[in-house]
């Protein structure tokens, strides 16, 4: 086979049917709740940890106005006892009352540690439990002790370009007839209350309103502005690291920034899965270990159909392609040649270019770098 | 094996054939140097998008793309599936060694603490971005914040590693170790796993290194180093630095995807892309006896470096790039920053929507002349940005011989001298994507010329093909062959930009010149305020130009004081620039418009098939 030097071009996945492993990893050491061949579902907790509670320091040396060695003398309490909001945690016996001083606790908890070097007492306040989720509804294929799970599951994936805000899930339901047709406020109503709405080419900054309004849980469409996204954050987006805002849904574009059409096969996907959950995630990150946006719809039918996980050995003939550049933004074709010398473009570059067939017939020669392959049966 | 800052490898055997690779973070670059004769050359090169992404998520993946690419174009055969054939078994088989550099990984994300805000805070940030490092916070004893506010500070942060300043030698303990209980108490948690211990760089007061050793050792990953700042005068950045090299590629780039099995292809140990580039920019500095000005602009960081005296410097500007953090160029520069140096109008909605699609889709390229000129528009900023960033870190940043008197310290100026003087500059050098694959060289030159606004006689050059890091990684172990194919391959010499300092209304006279070209005639002219003027004088060329600048205007040797200087060529040649400095563009739309497609014509800038 011509091995073409492109042998990697970047593709968002779209498919049907595959099967997909999700690692679920505390961010401190835990418990692991769950063992290996349980079913869960995407709310059931697979692990715990503990937070350790707030810190609250107090420097008792200058609060007393003593000296940090000094501070032994004036402590009622030592390490590791346990103290509630307001008891007293120092005091001095003077033998004139007029010049008690006593230092009460700010909080209720542990004294974690004193310190004759500083006089300082460090607080803390009980443990926060943290309770991680499946996100998924499927099988937990391996648990790592301590640590978290691997789940797996069949299921429908969609992958998008670009998110906001973090897990969620919901039914998926259709806000649009047509992939280009944009979301509008008319569109949201109360019945997509904790849904996952899906829209068309595009999302206004009344529509997201609106949305926030209705309660959706979740929103996908081809394209947004930024000055949209940058009323909705209340700030200018400097990286795409994504995943904590809390915009009150988790929004997720399959195409990029502007009004661009929903792609054709990703529309129908969705339409096909109407009424079925899906888990969903916005967390984005484009940088060394890229993460994208996604739509997880789990096929609970129960067959695990062998994913063919392809390995992508280089653009073909034939490929689904999109055009991730201006002009033509969004614009989704075929391959149709892939000539193997530099081309001239109209800025002078000399580069790889191939031609794309669009569905009318049309023809147009793009840069190689400009493409980005429509992936999955 | 990884790079500890003094010891380069042994290659015993002889080197004809090298491959290396650069590996970025949008891009990674192969080139191919051979021995011909008794001298080295690049030869070929390959490219390849970095694949850090699913479904392959391993950086050595783009490398073997980008040497299948050199293969294709040279027809030797370098891969065996996916090992390097090394060393070569004959003409048209393997190489002798492979080597690297790299950035992929995404930066090295710090938090900082100090024990006050604008002494050893300010030491401690500086010491950090000089590393290359984004610092996420600076936390101080003094900064108003409440003692638990800067617990959870660093508990919800997640950096990389945590740099402890504090305290002279000698001078109290008590906040210094009152931080690191904090540090201890907040327990931080990296960005990379559960079980990974945090680096943290201790570099405070050393009476305090036992009491932080003891709160500190058993949880993080604690290294102690020489104080930054051991007496207020005196700032000690090398040893805390070079700490955070060797930390950052212990732990953090090891974390890039395939960053393990990349160290096993190599031959020699992994250098960070800055400091390859750094290496090979002081040698030219040297080398030439230069002032001089790198710049390395890239997808996710513009990193400058400086040699003026001798005395090297170099910042990453973590936040300016051309594809990964473009939206953080547009966030700071702003837009008119950016469109005032593009000759349409093109609505906000529009130009915010495809500098995001940029980020998000970071290996695309402009397909169209306006897309080039928004993104060379965008470039400018970054490029601005970043040096503005360099100077005021280079004004603190003095070596371990200068001493700053009490007086100095107690002002703290912010307009303080910079090390880097513009008027002493001899040479600037361009390097990243941007400047070396710019359709046309005099794109680069103005780009450059356009952000650092050099004043009087300045050369410019810029990296041919963008080889800079593979050049100074070849450096520790082939001195000869990195400098022969540095000067006969990699540096393009762009030609010398002659710019009176001071303004003046459009049209007056700026200056008088006189030129003497080496063939013996003369051009006697008038510089006007507002123009540029391009002369062709051909690399290894050289002329003498005499400027006489008109009352008020400045060369370099005092106001309306003549100037006479041997001035060298380049591809592009003499560039005259009277548009003033600073540079001041026309306030007005109409005004500014027209003044672009002037210069822009007078450089012969873009294609003008309309």
């Amino acid at each position: 086979m011509n091995k073409v030097a492109h042998s990697y071009t970047p593709g968002l996945t779209v498919t049907d049917h595959t099967v997909i492993h999700r690692r679920r990893m505390l961010p401190l050491p835990g418990t692991v709740v769950v063992t290996v061949g349980d079913q869960v579902r995407s709310d059931h907790v697979v692990a715990r940890a503990e937070l350790p509670g707030k810190v609250f320091p107090i420097n008792l040396a200058n609060q007393l106005g003593v000296a940090p060695g000094e501070i032994k003398e004036y402590l009622v309490k030592k390490e590791g006892d346990s103290i509630e909001r307001d008891e007293i945690l120092a005091e001095n016996k003077p033998l004139i009352k007029w010049f008690k001083t006593e230092v009460r606790s700010p909080v209720a908890g542990t004294i974690e540690s004193v310190s004759f070097v500083t006089g300082q007492v460090l607080l803390r306040e009980p443990p926060r439990v943290l309770q991680l989720l499946a996100y998924v509804d499927g099988t937990i294929i391996e648990t790592i002790p301590q640590q978290g799970v691997v789940v797996e599951t069949t299921c429908s994936l969609i992958q998008g370009i670009f998110g906001i805000g973090g897990e969620t899930s919901g039914e998926i339901t259709m806000a649009v007839k047509s992939p280009d047709e944009p979301l509008t406020p008319s569109h949201l109503n109360s019945t997509m209350k904790g849904k996952v709405v899906v829209g068309g080419s595009f999302l206004s900054a009344d529509a997201m309103k609106q949305a926030k309004t209705v309660g959706v849980t979740g929103l996908v469409v081809g394209g947004i502005h930024d000055e949209d996204l940058r009323a909705l954050l209340g700030y200018d987006l400097g990286v795409a690291i994504t995943g904590t805002e809390q915009v009150g849904f988790t929004l997720i574009l399959t195409e990029g920034f502007g009004e661009i059409p929903m792609a054709t096969k990703t529309f129908k996907l969705f339409s096909s899965h109407v009424g079925r959950k899906a888990s969903i995630s916005g967390a984005t990150q484009i940088r060394a270990g890229v993460i994208r946006p996604e739509i997880i719809i789990p096929r609970g039918d129960g067959k695990a159909k062998a994913a063919s996980q392809i390995q992508r050995e280089g653009i073909r003939l034939g490929d689904p392609v999109r055009i991730i550049r201006d002009p033509l933004f969004g614009r989704i074709g075929e391959v149709s040649a892939l000539p193997p010398e530099l081309t001239k473009i109209p800025t002078e570059s000399e580069v790889r270019v191939l031609e794309v067939k669009f569905p009318d017939g049309k023809k147009v020669v793009i840069p190689r770098t400009n493409i980005e392959v429509i992936e999955g049966a | 094996m990884t790079i500890s800052t003094s010891t380069p490898p042994k290659i015993d055997r002889p080197l004809n054939v090298i491959v290396a690779t650069d590996c970025g973070s949008t891009t990674t670059k192969a080139i191919l140097i051979e021995k011909i004769g008794d001298t080295y050359r690049q030869t070929y090169r390959g490219e390849a998008p970095t694949t850090v992404e699913a479904p392959f998520e391993d950086v050595t993946r783009g490398v073997l793309n980008a040497i299948a690419e050199i293969e294709e174009l040279s027809g030797r055969k370098i891969l065996d599936g996916e090992r390097i054939i090394t060393p070569c078994r004959d003409d048209k088989t393997g190489v002798d060694i492979y080597i690297s550099t790299s950035s992929a990984g995404g930066g090295l994300q710090m938090m900082v603490t100090g024990v006050v805000q604008n002494m050893t805070g300010e030491s401690a940030q500086r010491a950090a971005l000089g590393a290359g490092a984004i610092v996420i916070d600076v936390l101080a004893a003094n900064d108003g914040r409440l003692p638990h506010e800067k617990i959870e500070r660093i508990r919800s942060m997640r950096p990389d590693m945590i740099l402890m300043s504090g305290g002279t030698d000698g001078g109290a303990v008590t906040h210094v170790v009152e931080m690191a209980e904090y540090v201890a108490a907040a327990e931080p948690r990296p960005r990379f796993g559960v079980t990974f211990k945090l680096p943290l760089i201790y570099a405070g007061n050393k009476e305090a290194q036992p009491q932080v050793k003891k709160i500190l050792e058993d949880k993080t990953a604690l290294v102690v180093t020489e104080n930054i700042r051991p007496v207020l005068e005196r700032e000690n950045l090398s040893p805390a630095r070079n700490k955070i090299h060797d930390l950052f590629l212990e732990h953090v780039m090891q974390q890039a995807p395939g960053y393990k099995k990349l160290i096993d292809m190599a031959g020699a140990p992994i250098m960070p892309t800055p400091a390859a580039v750094g290496l090979i920019m002081e040698t030219i500095a040297k080398r030439e006896h230069l002032n001089l000005i790198g710049v390395d602009i890239g997808g996710a960081t513009t990193d400058v470096f400086s040699v003026f005296d001798g005395v090297f410097n170099r910042t990453v500007s973590a936040n300016l790039g051309m594809s990964y953090s473009v939206s953080n160029v547009l966030a700071e520069a702003g837009l008119a920053n950016i469109m005032r140096w593009v000759p349409f109008t093109i609505d906000e909605q529009t130009l915010r929507n495809r500098i995001k699609n940029k980020m998000i889709r970071p290996t695309t390229i402009p397909q169209t002349l306006d897309e080039l000129q928004i993104e060379q528009a965008i470039a400018r900023e970054a490029l601005r940005l970043a040096l503005i960033h360099h100077k005021s870190l280079a004004t603190g940043l003095k070596g371990v011989q200068q001493e700053r008197t009490i007086s100095d310290v107690f002002e703290q100026q912010t307009s303080g001298k910079s090390l880097v003087d513009m008027l002493k500059l001899d040479l600037i050098v361009g390097s990243g994507g941007i400047l070396s694959h710019a359709p046309r060289r005099t794109q680069s030159m103005l780009m450059m010329v356009d952000a650092y606004e050099p004043m009087g006689c300045t050369r410019l050059s810029v990296d041919s093909i963008f080889m800079m890091p593979h050049l100074g990684v070849l450096s520790t172990i082939n001195e000869k062959a990195a400098t022969d194919v540095f000067v006969r391959d990699c540096m393009i010499y762009l030609g010398t930009c002659v710019a009176p300092i001071g303004q003046g209304k459009d049209g007056d006279v700026c200056a008088d010149y006189e030129i003497l070209w080496a063939e013996g005639k003369t051009t006697k002219e008038q510089l006007r305020f507002g123009e540029l003027r391009l002369f062709p004088l051909e690399s290894g060329k050289q002329a003498t130009i005499k400027v006489q600048p008109v009352k008020g205007i400045n060369m370099g040797a005092g106001a309306g004081v003549a100037v006479t200087k041997e001035v060298h060529g380049g591809v592009v040649g003499l560039l005259l620039d009277g548009r003033g400095r600073p540079l001041r563009l026309p306030a007005d739309q109409q005004g500014r418009v027209t003044a672009l497609k002037k210069w822009f014509n007078a450089v012969g800038l873009y294609p003008t098939d309309k």
